[in-house]
């Protein structure tokens, strides 16, 4: 793990060397006692990763017995898990879930976020107000008349119902825009109106380009929440197994596919490995975006 | 440019929150259209239906137990980090990545952890000489596992509680610290005022989240029961052990989805959104602090 997840937000720079209380020199008992209970504490935290991953690397029988390290290194069991489920289909899904739904995300929540940041219009507030509901409301809310919504067209039993929202804005999504297009002065948007540019144009030749980390971050949210989500899948495609995402598939996998710890724990790993990956190559962005909005998706 | 956001919350949010209105006053099964019953549903939701009072409950569990434990959690794990001088990006790292894991992931795991039979949290309190308990299976430590759980992915409250702990601004503590203050007058009358915002925010989430609790609860009975089909055989291990982890939002689910009882669903989901709503009218206040001022 690097050093770069260091946050960045603007509020907490460094303050001028000048401004800086000195130093203060702290007993060694204090300094040893903390590090003693961050040790403590990290070892805690770090444990669930490593029995994880050594489970899911033994034979299957020993995750009866009780030793704890592999008696032999079954990176078959990997495997395995493409051999008892469907589970490239299903990565295919979740990637089709989350590539979907982000992409539709952007192309309706940027020029709306767009339009209650920067242009003036009766009702904005009001709209803004509603939005922030429907962000902060329970899903289970309005559930059942959205579901019944999708069965009258016939589309459940797929994950178009939770893809195709996205096409109408997301209520996270242009909350979160909304106040990374506030950070950009009205300068430049005024500006670029008064040298003849339309609203259209304005977005994306001013606006879109120095808000390019909070579209990554708001896109990010997107992405994880969509590869994250339970509900939405039990809701729509629990019957047709041919269009679970991996996060639903994991969570049958062990009631289906009996009491095989390591396997099991090999699936789990899989479907966390693309998270992380993704978080690495995008971390800076995605923990300023969570310092911002004090939200993650 | 607005338009189609507008449509989205009409369609998706407006009509849905006036038909779900609509349907809790009526009997509906998606088979045969609504029909008009009054207000039978609330009265059997409020005097004869035997598990929403133990959803609304164990609800309210987490919302009492839960929510500060994580916050109070991040809060510690925060002031320690705050004070690390060497390698800060890395401890943070190690406690803000169990924050990514997926849900059902980080459940799948802790069930397998805290398995009473093999688990490695149980072989480990054994070589104290400890008789693990049987968490997961147990109906009066499956709820407190699942605060582990939370307590264990609570690095995205741990990052803004960080932030906000650096932003104090300096002079203040050498201030107080001239004036005699000593460290624990420090942190009562320096730090926390500081971080009264950010932990009402934590807060208010924290309930808003809880009050929706499901996925966590959902696989965690699957899994520990062995039965982990809910969905199409909807009830087999909803709430397993003994609906110690029925949420109020499970019982949503089951009434609807399970029973498709879409009127008594609609009527128990309209509960939940005047409760929630008391909630979100408190938080918008809040919400207004938090949006950064035009930099112009």
């Amino acid at each position: 793990m690097t050093d770069t997840v260091v946050v960045a937000p603007a509020a907490s720079l460094p303050l001028r060397p000048e401004l800086r209380a000195p130093r203060r020199r702290r007993s060694m008992g204090v300094w040893v006692a903390e590090h003693v209970v961050l040790v403590t504490l990290a070892v805690l935290f770090v444990a669930p990763v490593v029995f994880v991953v050594l489970t899911s690397l033994m034979p299957a029988e020993q995750t009866l017995s009780p030793s704890i390290w592999p008696t032999s290194w079954e990176w078959s069991n990997y495997l395995e898990v493409f051999r008892t489920v469907p589970l490239a289909r299903w990565f295919g899904n979740s990637a089709l879930y989350a590539f979907g739904a982000t992409a539709c995300m952007l192309v309706s929540s940027v020029p709306a976020a767009y339009v209650l940041a920067k242009i003036r219009f009766r009702g904005a507030s009001l709209l803004f107000g509603a939005i922030v509901v429907a962000m902060l409301l329970p899903p289970q809310v309005t559930v059942i008349p959205v579901y019944v919504m999708w069965s009258k067209v016939h589309l459940t039993g797929s994950l178009l119902p939770l893809i195709l929202p996205n096409l109408f804005g997301d209520a996270f999504s242009i909350f979160l825009l909304r106040q990374f297009f506030l950070t950009i002065p009205r300068e430049y948007t005024d500006a670029a109106r008064v040298d003849g540019c339309g609203e259209w144009r304005t977005l994306l030749q001013i606006v879109v380009p120095m808000a390019r980390p909070g579209i990554a971050a708001a896109a990010l949210f997107s992405f994880f929440r969509a590869w994250n989500d339970y509900f939405g899948p039990l809701l729509y495609t629990s019957e047709n197994q041919a269009a679970w995402p991996v996060s639903y598939g994991l969570a049958t996998f062990r009631g289906v596919h009996g009491t095989d710890w390591s396997i099991t724990m090999a699936m789990t790993v899989l479907v966390t490995v693309p998270v992380i990956l993704l978080f690495l190559f995008a971390q800076r962005v995605f923990v300023e975006g969570i310092t911002l909005t004090g939200v993650k998706g | 440019m607005i338009t189609p956001a507008v449509i989205g919350l009409l369609v998706f949010f407006v009509y849905p929150l006036l038909a779900s209105l609509w349907y809790s006053f009526t009997s509906y099964n998606l088979m045969s259209p609504p029909h008009w019953i009054g207000l039978r549903n609330y009265t059997y939701l409020f005097t004869q239906d035997p598990k929403v009072g133990k959803a609304a409950l164990n609800t309210l569990w987490f919302v009492v137990f839960m929510v500060p434990i994580r916050i109070v959690s991040a809060l510690a794990i925060a002031g320690l980090l705050v004070r690390v001088r060497r390698a800060r990006g890395s401890w943070r790292s190690v406690f803000y990545l169990p924050a990514l894991v997926p849900p059902v992931a980080s459940v799948v795991a802790f069930v397998f952890l805290f398995n009473p039979g093999t688990g490695p949290v149980n072989r480990v309190l054994h070589l104290f000489g400890i008789d693990g308990p049987l968490w997961f299976n147990d109906p009066a430590l499956a709820k407190p596992s699942l605060v582990l759980l939370s307590v264990w992915v609570m690095g995205d409250i741990m990052i803004i509680f960080l932030a906000s702990l650096l932003d104090v601004p300096r002079e203040l503590y050498e201030a107080s610290s001239l004036d005699g203050a000593n460290g624990a007058q420090q942190v009562v009358h320096v730090t926390l005022p500081h971080l009264v915002p950010v932990l009402v925010f934590a807060g208010v989430t924290g309930v808003i989240a809880a009050l929706q609790y499901f996925t966590e609860a959902a696989v965690a009975s699957g899994v520990a029961s062995g039965k982990a089909t809910i969905g199409a055989g909807a009830g087999a291990a909803i709430g397993y052990p003994d609906d110690s982890l029925l949420t109020y939002a499970q019982w949503i689910y089951v009434r609807g989805f399970g029973n498709f009882q879409f009127g008594y669903a609609s009527a128990l989901a309209m509960v939940l959104f005047v409760v929630a709503s008391v909630l979100v009218v408190f938080m918008m206040r809040r919400v207004g602090a938090y949006t950064p001022s035009e930099a112009s």
